[in-house]
C-alpha cells in the first residue's frame, strides 16, 4: 500500500501481502484480545453491510457506508479505557459495536427517527453522531479540558476525516488543544476521499505532519492494520492521560464504498482504484495473519461468522420494527421547560397530527 | 452596567463551583470593556481563563466543557466576531439538549457587547440579535438597564439552557441606583417601563432609554402619553405583556437599532396583529436601522434610531 502523500513509513505491524510475524507472544495483547480484535470488525462489517442494504430497501433514509476501515476503527477504539470518551463524526460504526452500542439506537440518526439517534452517550461514553464535518473535535477538546480539571485521568477521543483538516474546527480544535494541554487524541481516517474530492485536492502538506505545527506528536499508522492502529492509539491516549500531550494520529486507509448511500462513486474514481485497495482489505489481512500464527484456527472463524449473522439479523429486525417518534417529542427537548410561544405551536402541532386542525383559525404560535 | 455585570459574573462564581468564564482578553485586561475586571485574580485562572483567538473555537469548546459537567460563560469581544462561532451556536449548542434527547444539555452563556452609538470601528457597531433569536434551542436576553443587567446574567447562568446575552454597549456607562439583592425578573418577562394611554412604544437595549426619552417629550410637547414596553429577553417573549399593553393603548411602534427586512421588530409586529388585531386602531410601525451596512461612526447618528425618528412614528400611528 502506498499511502497518499505520506511522507514516510507508516507504523506497521501486520505483513502486508501474508506471513506468521510478529509473533503473536512478542504483542502487548493476550491471545483473547487478538481474537476480539477481530470478532469486533466482522461484527462491523456485517452491521455495516447490513445497513447498506437496508437502506437500498428504504428502510433507512441514508447511511454512510465504513467498509474498508474497519481496522481503524476498531483498532482505535479498543486501545481506549472503558472510562476514556470518543466523538465519533457519521462513520463510525464500527467505534459503537465497540463500545456495546446498541445499532438499533445507532440507526435512529440514519432511519430519521431522532437526530442524535437514541443511545445513551453517557452511558457508553461514546458521543452522539455529527454530520457539520470537523464541529466535534472542538467538542473532544471541550470535553478533554473539562475532565482534566477535575482530575479525572481519562482520555478524549475524536474521529474524523482526511476532508477535516480543511475545516477551522480541526485547527483552532489543534491548537486549543495544545495551548491547555487537553488529553485528547485527534485521530483522522484518512480514507482518500472528501465525498468527490481527493486527498490531493484537499491539503498539501501531509495530515500527520501538521501536528508540528501546534507543538504535539503526530503518528502515520497503516489504517487497514488493525494491530498499528490498536498500538498507534493505545500510546497517544496514555500521552494524553499522563501529561495532557495530544496526538494527531492519520490513518491511512480507504472508502471502498460511496461517501454516502446518496452517492455515486463511480463520477469521480476508477474501479481500478478501488480494486487495488479492496485487495488490502483490513479484515482479510488480520485473519490471514491469525491463522498463519496460530492465534485463531478455523472453529473460532466459523463461530464469529455464525455470531456476526445473528447480530446484523437483530440489527435489522429492530431497525425494521421501529416506527416515527410521537409528534409531542419533537417539542419535549427543545429547553427544559416549554415556554409559551412553545406551548401554543405544540398544540397546534397535536392537534393537527390528530386530524383535529380546521376550523379553529390561525392563531399563531 | 459594566460593573453591574462584573458583579454578577462575581456572585454567580461564588455560588457555583461547576462556573467558568472564558474568552479573549478576558483575564489580566478584564475584557475590552472591563467587564470581567479582577475576576481572574479572584477565582483563579483555571476557572477565568483567557483563550487563543478563535471564536467557533470559544463556542464549541464551551459546549464539550458542558458535556463534561462545567457552565462555561464565553465572552464575544464584539458582536461582529461572533460569527465564526455560528455554525457551532446553532449546528450544536442550540440543538445539543434536543438531539440527544435531555441527555446532553448545553447550559452555556455567551456574552456579546453589541449595537452601535459609540463612535467605534466596522464590525463594532452591529445588532445581530434576529440570527439568535430565529434559532430555536437559544433563549435570548437583552438588558437595557443596570439592575436588569445584574439579574438577567445571574438567571441566564442559572438557566439551564444555552442563552445568548447581549449588553448594549451604548449603555455600558449607564448608571442606576438600587438593591442588587432579592429576586429579580426571569428570563422571559418584560416590563412597563413608563405607563401610558395612547401608544405603545415595544424596545429592548439601548433603545429603550431612546423610547423614553421620545415619550418624555412627547408627554411634554404634545400631551401624548406613550407606554414604553422593554422586552428584556427575545426568546421566549412575553406575550401576555405585549398583548396586554398594546390591547390597552390600541397602538403601537416597534424601535430597534437592528436593520428593518426580518429585523426583531417583524416578529414583535406579527405578533401584535395576531393577537391584539381587534383592538389596534392604527398601523403598528417599526423605527429602526436601515436595510445598509452599520454605517461610520461619524454619520451613525443618522441610522441608529433617534428621538425625532420615534416621535414622527407616534404622530403617525396617534393622528391615524
Amino acid at each position: 500500500m502506498k499511502p497518499t502523500m505520506a511522507e514516510g513509513e507508516p507504523l506497521r505491524v501486520l505483513p502486508l501481502h501474508g506471513g506468521t510475524s510478529p509473533d503473536p507472544s512478542t504483542l502487548r495483547l493476550k491471545e483473547e484480545e487478538l481474537r476480539e480484535l477481530y470478532r469486533l470488525m466482522v461484527l462491523t462489517r456485517k452491521a455495516d453491510l447490513e445497513a447498506t442494504a437496508l437502506q437500498r430497501q428504504g428502510e433507512l433514509a441514508v447511511y454512510p457506508p465504513l467498509i474498508g476501515q474497519e481496522a481503524a476503527q476498531v483498532g482505535s477504539a479498543f486501545a481506549l479505557e472503558e472510562s476514556d470518551w470518543m466523538f465519533p463524526s457519521y462513520r463510525e460504526l464500527g467505534a459503537a459495536v465497540v463500545r456495546g452500542v446498541d445499532l438499533i439506537e445507532y440507526l435512529h440518526f440514519y432511519r430519521a427517527t431522532w437526530h442524535g439517534g437514541t443511545y445513551d452517550a453517557n452511558a457508553h461514553r461514546f458521543g452522539y453522531v455529527s454530520v457539520p464535518v470537523a464541529s466535534q473535535i472542538l467538542h473532544a477538546v471541550g470535553y478533554a479540558m473539562g475532565s482534566k480539571m477535575d482530575g479525572k485521568g481519562i482520555a478524549t477521543l475524536v474521529y474524523f476525516g482526511d476532508g477535516a483538516t480543511s475545516e477551522g474546527d480541526f485547527h483552532e480544535g489543534c491548537n486549543f488543544a495544545a495551548v491547555f494541554r487537553a488529553p485528547v487524541v485527534f485521530f483522522c481516517q484518512n480514507n482518500q476521499w472528501a465525498i468527490s474530492v481527493p486527498l490531493s485536492a484537499q491539503t498539501v502538506a501531509p495530515i500527520w505532519r501538521k501536528a508540528e505545527a501546534y507543538g504535539f506528536p503526530g503518528v502515520l499508522v497503516d489504517g487497514n492494520d488493525v494491530l498499528a492502529v490498536y498500538q498507534a492509539t493505545k500510546e497517544a491516549a496514555a500521552r494524553a492521560r499522563d501529561g495532557g500531550v495530544p496526538t494527531l494520529i492519520e490513518a491511512v486507509t480507504y472508502r471502498i464504498g460511496p461517501h454516502s448511500t446518496a452517492d455515486d462513486a463511480s463520477r469521480y474514481r476508477t474501479d481500478d482504484e478501488v480494486s487495488r485497495w479492496k485487495a488490502l482489505d483490513p479484515l482479510d489481512r488480520y485473519r490471514g495473519w491469525l491463522e498463519a500464527s496460530g492465534a485463531a484456527d478455523a472453529w473460532y472463524f466459523e463461530q464469529v461468522e455464525q455470531e456476526s449473522k445473528e447480530f446484523a439479523h437483530r440489527m435489522r429486525t429492530g431497525v425494521i420494527a421501529s416506527g416515527p417518534r410521537p409528534v409531542a417529542e419533537m417539542f419535549e427537548w427543545v429547553f427544559a421547560d416549554l415556554p409559551p410561544h412553545l406551548a401554543r405551536q405544540r398544540e397546534e402541532a397535536l392537534r393537527f397530527a390528530r386530524g383535529k386542525g380546521g376550523g379553529s383559525g390561525g392563531k399563531g404560535g | 452596567m459594566v460593573r453591574a455585570l462584573n458583579e454578577a459574573l462575581r456572585r454567580s462564581l461564588a455560588d457555583d463551583p461547576r462556573m467558568l468564564v472564558l474568552g479573549e482578553d478576558i483575564g489580566p485586561l478584564g475584557g475590552v470593556f472591563r467587564v470581567t475586571d479582577g475576576i481572574q485574580a479572584e477565582f483563579g485562572k483555571e476557572r477565568v481563563f483567557d483563550t487563543p483567538l478563535a471564536e467557533s473555537a470559544i463556542a464549541g469548546v464551551s459546549l464539550g466543557l458542558a458535556l463534561a459537567g462545567w457552565h462555561p460563560v464565553a465572552e464575544m469581544q464584539f458582536e461582529g466576531f461572533s460569527y465564526p462561532a455560528l455554525d457551532q451556536v446553532i449546528s450544536h449548542i442550540a440543538k445539543y439538549r434536543f438531539r440527544s434527547r435531555g441527555r446532553q444539555t448545553a447550559p452555556i452563556v455567551i456574552r456579546i457587547p453589541f449595537a452601535g452609538g459609540v463612535g467605534a470601528a466596522e464590525h463594532h457597531g452591529e445588532s445581530p440579535e434576529a440570527y439568535y433569536a430565529h434559532t430555536s434551542g437559544l433563549k435570548v436576553v437583552v438588558p437595557s438597564t443596570p439592575i436588569d443587567a445584574y439579574h438577567l446574567l445571574r438567571a441566564s447562568i442559572a438557566d439551564p439552557d444555552p442563552v445568548i446575552f447581549f449588553e448594549p454597549k451604548s449603555r455600558y456607562w449607564s448608571k442606576e441606583q438600587g438593591e442588587l439583592d432579592g429576586e429579580g425578573p426571569p428570563i422571559g418577562k418584560g416590563r412597563v417601563v413608563r405607563k401610558g394611554t395612547d401608544c405603545t412604544i415595544v424596545s429592548y437595549g439601548a433603545m429603550v432609554a431612546r423610547s423614553l426619552a421620545a415619550a418624555g417629550r412627547a408627554s411634554q410637547e404634545s400631551g401624548v402619553e406613550i407606554e414604553v414596553v422593554d422586552l428584556r429577553s427575545l426568546v421566549p417573549l412575553d406575550l401576555d405583556l405585549l398583548a396586554e399593553s398594546v390591547r390597552r393603548t390600541g397602538r403601537a411602534v416597534v424601535v430597534h437599532e437592528a436593520p428593518l427586512t426580518a429585523g426583531f421588530g417583524a416578529e414583535v409586529v406579527a405578533r401584535i396583529v395576531e393577537d391584539c388585531f381587534d383592538f389596534l386602531e392604527a398601523p403598528v410601525l417599526r423605527v429602526t436601522g436601515y436595510d445598509t451596512p452599520y454605517p461610520p461612526a461619524t454619520i451613525e447618528q443618522h441610522y441608529v434610531p433617534s428621538v425625532e425618528r420615534i416621535l414622527a412614528a407616534v404622530e403617525r400611528v396617534t393622528g391615524y
